[in-house]
């Protein structure tokens, strides 16, 4: 009786310890977009756990266990780099115990070493508030972006897991020419969205901007990632009296408060862009976050 | 500007008056030039937008083209910072910390009651009144090579005094979730010891951590850790070291003076919420471990431990954030059980100030523990509630019963804290404190102070 109770005891606490499947390559992303990626690159050869979701600042996420956990068993991780998850992914590599993750090993991928970064500083002061000395890390609101990443993302999945190189060559093949089509579509669809001013919450769309042609002519942050003041916003509101804006754009996780003072006051939509996967329904993988997001801000013209 | 404004004035008023005092004929040839004048100048205004709309057709294919050149050009290296020779220099950080302090009670007299604290870790924990320097701290890391890191710690006290807080080198490329340290280090147990004192959320460390290990315990030896290859966080680690630090003392043998083994669990519950919970056992062998007391005969005296002591730690940590979303809101609740076993001889009245020396047996199991809650309640806006007991437990001095007091009372202080963090690398704050360490003391306590990191970004342990 009593070794029998013992014994399911001892069944359950092993059970709780799921242990991961060792079969397909483990991925830990740092954000949604580059699990999306991978995903769409892997196939079922591959493992994703997201670090982080789209509801989450990727620049404020804690080295918390579950992701001290998922990095010790992690063959690869993929992050965008460029300092944006310094806060946290430095502890990661630190306490984990696994060699392939480090900094300089094939296993550790920056997406944001494949494109061509905009707003790089030329000095860095943090009084300036959240600057990255690399440049805006917001890389993933230009799809074309993505298509880099993916190109190089698929030669470092065939370095780390050489096995299945054929595969994921083959993936990134057929992905590239839909992606190269969607691109084109959502260029086509977003045609009217040139030359529209816009305010931004934070400097996160800058790429966006880049690609689609659209004006920034304020943010609601006065420093990068420091929130919206008071005066900093009757500033903006009195900037959109010379230099009127067709909408304020945020992303899910940005505080609406700022947004909707401004919105109200200047008599202009708050559009709300997904940001990442998973950010609002239709944002369910790399190609709704861009059809949702083009019809967001053409929603805005409206 | 005034001065010029006057003539205009003068001719604007002047210019209507010479015109009703002219005849028709004059007139007609005034609006004829004005009407000449309008032409030629709509025609010029005409020709200029013209051209305005051309320059920027011309600036937008540029753009076009800029953007179809950004898309073809192959990805730039970004490689962070020049060459030259700094380009390996490690990540500095520097803490700045600087404390204003009202103690209702002069702070001459500091104890614990029925905790025998030694003189050096009595001074650090003992409060200061006035303006003082908080612990500041200089940090220096990097990676050594492919497979060490390397970090080192300055603290640099108020009086001026600077320590090594800890300095040591890290595996980073050890499979099988196996991570070596070597150096100097802040020991894994418990869960606040292996925080710096800038990542606290209130200004001192509880005094249950006062009591049993001096605010902090660091260790000179090697520590190996596990990360368990399952999804749910399972970490267990081990030192062992030199033990130097109180509750251990400075020996003059071969071999390890302290141990430590400790466990951590943890993991996620939903995207809200996460979690830690950990069980630690630090070993000490202390030898003419020494402090100063009042005896029987109200004669101070000095008192030395030697023997073996145990501390066991039971700790946890629950984190909230809406969505795992920290910025607007968060709750962080945390709590710690600390519980001390020594065994080994007492000798009383070491320097023979009293009654004379005598040497007796000594077995003592206290306790303690503090429970706090930090609560973000707005953006930058932090407010804390620390509260906390200790247990004097049972002490047996064997033959010296008769000889040293036995105090029957629980030290309990309880803090109130709000602060304000404007960025990640600044914060100022305000504590209250009741702090009634000593028996038959209630000290009120104020403390106003700053805590600012510069340098290289600090990433924090959970």
């Amino acid at each position: 009786m009593m070794n029998k109770s013992i014994k399911t005891l001892l069944v359950l606490a092993f059970g709780a310890f799921a242990l991961p499947s060792f079969a397909a390559l483990n991925i830990l992303a740092c954000e949604p977009e580059w699990g999306a990626l991978a995903q769409e690159l892997g196939g079922d050869k591959v493992s994703v756990y997201n670090a982080t979701n789209a509801f989450q600042d990727p620049h404020h996420v804690q080295a918390k266990p579950s992701l001290l956990a998922r990095a010790r068993n992690a063959d690869m991780v993929v992050c965008t780099g460029s300092q944006l998850e310094i806060g946290w992914l430095p502890i990661l590599q630190q306490q984990a115990g696994n060699p392939k993750i480090q900094a300089g090993q094939p296993g550790y991928f920056e997406a944001a070493q494949s494109v061509r970064m905009l707003e790089v500083p030329s000095s860095v002061d943090r009084s300036l508030g959240d600057v990255h000395p690399g440049g805006n890390p917001h890389i993933q609101t230009d799809p074309r972006n993505i298509g880099l990443a993916a190109a190089a993302l698929s030669q470092r999945l065939a370095e780390v897991d050489p096995a299945n190189a054929a595969y994921y060559q083959g993936n990134y093949k057929a992905f590239a020419e839909r992606w190269k089509a969607a691109i084109l579509n959502w260029e086509k669809h977003a045609a009217p969205l040139k030359g529209m001013n816009i305010v931004v919450h934070h400097k996160a769309f800058v790429y966006l901007e880049n690609w689609l042609g659209l004006r920034e002519v304020a943010a609601l942050e006065p420093k990068p990632g420091v929130e919206p003041t008071g005066a900093h916003l009757s500033e903006v509101l009195a900037q959109l009296q010379r230099q009127p804006v067709k909408a304020i754009i945020r992303s899910v996780y940005n505080d609406g408060r700022g947004s909707e003072w401004l919105a109200e006051r200047a008599k202009i939509p708050v559009v709300v862009l997904p940001f990442t996967v998973g950010g609002s329904e239709r944002a369910k993988d790399l190609f709704g976050l861009y059809d949702d997001t083009v019809q967001r801000l053409l929603s805005a013209l409206k | 500007m005034k001065i010029c404004t006057i003539p205009i004035l003068v001719a604007l008023i002047a210019i209507p008056a010479a015109a009703f005092a002219a005849d028709d004929a004059d007139l007609r040839t005034l609006r004829e030039e004005v009407a000449r004048l309008r032409e030629t100048y709509e025609k010029r205004i005409e020709a200029l937008e013209k051209r305005l709309i051309q320059t920027e057709a011309k600036a937008a294919s540029a753009e076009t083209i800029a953007t179809r050149a950004e898309t073809v050009a192959a990805p730039q290296p970004t490689a962070s910072g020049g060459g030259g020779t700094n380009a390996f220099n490690p990540g500095i950080s520097l803490i700045l910390s600087g404390l204003y302090s009202n103690l209702s009670k002069d702070p001459a007299g500091y104890r614990i009651s029925g905790f025998h604290l030694p003189n050096d870790p009595l001074g650090e924990i003992t409060p200061q009144r006035g303006f003082s320097l908080a612990e500041s701290e200089l940090g220096i890391s990097a990676n050594v090579d492919q497979l060490f890191y390397g970090a080192m710690n300055f603290s640099i006290h108020p009086d001026n005094t600077v320590s090594t807080e800890e300095a040591f080198i890290q595996t980073t490329s050890l499979p099988q979730g196996l991570t070596l340290k070597a150096g100097r280090y802040f020991s894994g147990i418990g869960y606040l010891n292996e925080q710096h004192a800038h990542t606290w959320d209130f200004v001192d460390a509880p005094l249950a951590y006062q009591a049993f290990v001096g605010g902090q315990f660091n260790n000179d030896g090697l520590q190996l850790r596990w990360l368990a290859p399952t999804d749910t966080f399972l970490e267990i680690g081990a030192e062992l070291g030199r033990g130097a630090n109180y509750p251990g003392t400075g020996r003059n043998k071969n071999g390890s003076g302290a141990s430590a083994i400790f466990a951590h669990l943890g993991g996620d519950v939903g995207a809200s919420h996460s979690w830690r919970a950990g069980l630690s056992l630090l070993t000490t062998s202390p030898q003419d471990r020494q402090w100063d007391d009042t005896d029987v005969a109200r004669a101070p005296v000095t008192n030395s431990f030697s023997g073996s002591s145990k501390l066991w730690i039971v700790d946890g940590v629950w984190k909230w954030a809406p969505n795992g979303n920290a910025n607007q809101t968060n709750f962080k609740l945390q709590g710690e059980y600390l519980r001390r076993i020594e065994d080994g001889k007492l000798t009383y009245d070491a320097n023979a100030a009293s009654l004379g020396a005598s040497v007796g047996s000594y077995a003592a199991t206290q306790s303690g523990w503090y429970v706090q809650g930090i609560y973000q309640f707005a953006p930058y806006w932090r407010v804390g509630l620390r509260t906390e007991r200790l247990d004097n437990g049972t002490v047996d001095y064997g033959s010296n019963n008769a000889s040293l007091l036995r105090p029957v009372y629980a030290p309990a202080r309880n803090a109130l804290m709000l602060d304000y963090n404007p960025s990640e690398f600044s914060r100022v704050r305000l504590q209250f404190a009741q702090d009634k360490s000593l028996q038959g003391v209630t000290d009120n306590q104020i403390f106003l102070q700053y805590q600012m990191s510069l340098g290289a970004h600090g990433a924090h342990k959970f």
